[in-house]
């Protein structure tokens, strides 16, 4: 952004980030937005997903310019494909610094997972081994993305329906070391790590009393949908179409008990609801977070959830 | 697809995921399974009905008209071909499909309704102006400070959203109808229109643009002065109105900026 697009911006909406510690917010989506800028008082934040703006202009842009004066942002990447073996797609990465720079969002988040293979980008967050191998590869890959943006990242931990033969560390153990050697914060999605434990068969607290929740920044919350496996066992699918299952509630409630308040987003994504059930879903988080706003973050050991 | 020529073996895991995956015919990749000894057939159709469900969905976002058209089932089958055929290469959903319309017009089943792929291509059109950069249009009172004797020179500067779509098919009405959430009336489909498509203000228009004004706009877009692009128009089109087709380019925003020939060449 030059110097003067720059001072325009800083006149009409306040810089983040801000503290957005105790908020809770809900994916953007475009047919929200005259509900949204009906509502009469301002609260909360607002996820996207960064490769949606990644056009020259137009309507997009205009409406995230129109939300983002009013509330903080977080910016989601979708498609950075950290966790492929590949360079980065270095064009990609430049038009995520230019939203960066030019959203200035309090939140900036990425998946450990990969999308693209060679040429072809397949619309879908794929899943990694976990070995030295693929820790050096991401470690590599998320370096070169805060040295882009110039601020760390949050990674957020993925739902899985399969395993790779090759694994050598567990995916906390993996996550751990991923954030110890970049400095990169991390996004708990809660619901993807209820949808792994139950497709892996392990136990999500103890997955969550593995996780390093102290370097934790922001939280999902989603729904998910039920199939089975090839043996007619519950499989479970990370949808973001549905509401957010009791289940994970109870996790999310647990995980806030422990670590205190997090920036907390429902996330919404197909069969879009009214804005009203998007906000019912957030003002649920909001009260949960509410309950525990006097709790000190830990410091860093392995208490059980 | 190979892997990367100096990967380590340990980093082939995406080359040996991916192959299966839009590949029904393929089975699963020995490198997966699932947790004790469980098989991981279902598991990684999830990956693989993921991937072709979501971009027949964005097929489906991008080309909605072609999809009402042809109803969703008939849709689906045509995008899930198209789609494993033809992945995208963006990771920038909003630029796929860019083969689809000439896909379709090889389409066998298609072949019945030949305005198809023209529709679609005045849908891509239009997604194309709606992701396009900003920029003022040039005021319709523009031209009228503009000495009438320089007017022959005047070289015009194109919106970034300007497109052009030309067809042998009512393809401006076709797209109109079924964008709509209106019933669809008959369609003679066979009167040929070309559309402008052009942001103005703050959204896509697709409007007509007269017969010969396709021509015409293309040659002011490759800044041929005014003067030479309306001889050639109406050598071809002598009927072709001028100053109402430039006036109707102008409000619908086609421009951004007009200048002297002479100006343009220093």
């Amino acid at each position: 952004m030059n110097a003067v697009a720059e001072s325009a911006a800083s006149k009409t909406r306040p810089r983040f980030p801000l503290p957005i510690g105790d908020l809770a917010g809900t994916s953007f989506k475009h047919e929200h937005l005259p509900a949204i800028l009906a509502e009469d008082k301002r609260s909360g934040f607002f996820e996207v997903h960064a490769e949606n703006y990644m056009g020259a202009g137009g309507p997009p842009h205009r409406a995230l310019e129109t939300v983002r004066r009013d509330y903080p942002l977080s910016l989601h990447g979708v498609c950075m494909s950290i966790g492929g073996p590949q360079p980065l797609d270095k064009a990609h990465l430049s038009r995520f610094r230019g939203l960066v720079e030019r959203y200035e969002p309090a939140l900036v988040s990425e998946h450990l997972a990969w999308s693209t293979h060679e040429t072809a980008y397949l619309n879908d967050l794929l899943p990694l081994p976990y070995t030295e191998a693929t820790l050096a590869t991401v470690c590599d890959h998320i370096d070169e993305v805060q040295s882009a943006i110039r601020r760390p990242i949050l990674l957020e931990n993925p739902s899985t329906y399969l395993a790779f033969r090759e694994s050598t560390m567990s995916e906390t153990d993996f996550i751990r070391r991923v954030a110890q050697r970049t400095g990169c914060g991390l996004l708990l999605d809660v619901n993807n790590v209820f949808v792994s434990a139950v497709n892996h068969g392990y136990s999500p607290l103890q997955y969550l009393s593995e996780f390093p929740l102290s370097v934790v920044g922001e939280i999902h919350l989603a729904g998910h949908t039920e199939q089975t496996d090839d043996e007619g066992d519950l499989l479970l699918i990370d949808s973001h179409d549905k509401p957010v299952a009791n289940d994970v509630w109870e996790l999310y409630e647990r995980v806030i008990r422990r670590r205190g308040p997090v920036p907390t987003l429902i996330e919404w994504d197909s069969k879009i609801p009214d804005w009203t059930v998007l906000k019912a879903e957030a003002a649920a988080a909001r009260t949960i977070l509410d309950r525990h706003i006097a709790v000190e973050p830990p410091s860093e050991h392995h208490a059980a959830v | 697809m190979q892997p990367f020529e100096h990967e380590p073996q340990s980093l082939h895991y995406a080359a040996a995921f991916t192959s299966a995956l839009l590949d029904p015919e393929q089975v699963t990749p020995s490198l997966v399974n699932g947790p004790k000894g469980k098989a991981a057939d279902r598991r990684y159709n999830v990956y693989r009905n993921n991937v072709t469900v979501s971009l027949i969905d964005a097929l489906a976002a991008i080309y909605p008209a072609v999809q009402r058209i042809t109803g969703v089932e008939f849709f689906r089958a045509m995008g899930r071909f198209h789609v494993r055929a033809t992945p995208p290469t963006s990771p920038l959903l909003f630029e796929y499909g860019r083969d689809f319309p000439a896909f379709i017009e090889q389409y066998e089943l298609a072949r019945s309704m030949p305005w198809l792929a023209d529709t679609a291509r005045v849908e891509r059109a239009w997604l194309d102006a709606h992701h396009a950069a900003d920029a003022a249009p040039l005021s319709p009172k523009a031209l009228a400070a503009v000495d009438p004797d320089r007017l022959g020179d005047l070289v015009f500067k194109v919106h970034p959203a300007t497109r052009i779509v030309r067809s042998s098919f009512s393809v401006v009405t076709i797209f109109a109808a079924n964008r709509g959430a209106e019933l669809v009336r008959r369609i003679d489909a066979s009167i040929p229109e070309d559309a402008l498509v052009t942001r103005p203000d703050f959204d896509v228009v697709v409007g007509h643009l007269p017969p010969g004004g396709a021509d015409f706009l293309a040659s002011l877009i490759s800044r041929r002065p005014l003067g030479e692009a309306a001889a050639s128009v109406l050598e071809a089109f002598p009927s072709f109105d001028i100053a109402s087709g430039i006036a109707g380019m102008i409000e619908a925003g086609a421009f951004t900026e007009i200048s002297m020939e002479q100006a343009n060449d220093q």
